[in-house]
């Protein structure tokens, strides 16, 4: 498979799973985690966490906003770096030939 | 993977602290000696940009919940898994921090499950699928495996740590509990990372010859 159809793959994965959270609009669609705790405390009910968190988003929103800001930064590096090695391939390689040989020239 | 802050008994909590450790602070070291060189250093920031966007998604999954994928495929393949330790325990931090999600008292365990043991046993199928086929698909055999060891252990972390009743069935019964919330639900999730770590690959591939020496060299 070439690198398009892995993309294409991956991305169109996602949006049948993301279109069958519209269909299957009767489930909660909520979070792994929270469900793990609810696991937690059915097999034993006795139990309470014994640390909370040091901070918690103060809503919903800003949660959504520090989570964009995560994936944000991650993709601009992402963009930028890729993009770099797109664009730069021949000058960098250049560089790197005329230093070996200034340096092999040396000995 | 995330156990939600103080969802872990302290002494569990302590236990995979001391595994998670060596692990990064050896990943630490490494990516500082990886800054040196520009090339590296430029794969290394799209490795951690792929974990940072891919563990703030969530993404809905078939059970009717929605989980995040990993991200830590790119890594591994690239720098291996000791440094993909590294890099997840700051992701995984930045989240306990900011986020409420996972935990500073869980990071340990997390750290274990998403940059420590799913990583190492990711690598493993990389080097053993590698040699017999190509780098494409061994990119998304290994973000796959990575990415759904990585909820199982979740899943026995939590299990041992609470048995339904006491002795190896009580483990078992609740591993069986906790795998059917987590790891049913990163079939797909795992899919579609696989693919997209394998299409950035693709992407490298064409783009640089250094980057195919790069994926010759070991963790």
């Amino acid at each position: 498979m070439k690198g398009r159809g892995y993309a294409a793959l991956g991305i169109g994965l996602l949006a049948v799973l993301v279109v069958g959270s519209f269909v299957m609009s009767s489930a909660a669609w909520g979070g792994a985690d929270g469900q793990a705790e609810e696991g937690i405390l059915e097999v034993s009910p006795d139990y309470e966490p014994w640390f909370n968190p040091v901070w918690t988003p103060p809503s919903g929103e800003i949660e959504s906003l520090l989570f964009s800001l995560q994936a944000a930064v991650g993709g601009l590096a992402m963009g930028y770096y890729l993009g770099r090695f797109r664009f730069r391939s021949s000058e960098s390689d250049t560089e790197a030939e005329t230093r070996s040989t200034d340096a092999s020239s040396q000995t | 993977m995330h156990i939600m802050e103080g969802f872990l008994p302290v002494e569990w909590a302590a236990a995979w602290y001391i595994v998670a450790a060596p692990f990064v602070i050896y990943g630490a070291y490494k990516t500082a000696k990886l800054m040196d060189g520009s090339r590296t250093k430029a794969l290394l920031a799209v490795s951690a940009g792929f974990i940072f966007v891919l563990s703030a998604l969530k993404m809905p999954s078939v059970t009717g919940s929605t989980s995040h994928p990993t991200g830590t495929g790119l890594a591994v393949v690239l720098f291996g898994p000791v440094v993909t330790s590294f890099l997840s325990a700051v992701v995984l931090l930045y989240q306990s921090l900011l986020l409420a999600h996972g935990g500073i008292t869980t990071l340990g365990a997390n750290v274990a499950s998403m940059g420590v043991i799913g990583p190492f046993i990711g690598y493993g199928a990389y080097r053993l699928v590698r040699p017999r086929t190509d780098l494409q698909k061994s990119t998304f055999v290994a973000t796959v495996v990575t990415n759904w060891t990585t909820y199982v252990v979740t899943s026995l972390q939590l299990a041992v740590a609470f048995p339904s009743e006491a002795g190896l069935s009580g483990v078992v019964a609740s591993a069986s509990k906790f795998m059917g919330i987590f790891a049913v639900t990163q079939i797909p999730i795992g899919i579609v990372e696989g693919a997209l770590a394998a299409a950035i690959i693709g992407y490298l591939l064409k783009a640089k010859e250094s980057v195919r020496k790069r994926v010759g060299v070991p963790a």
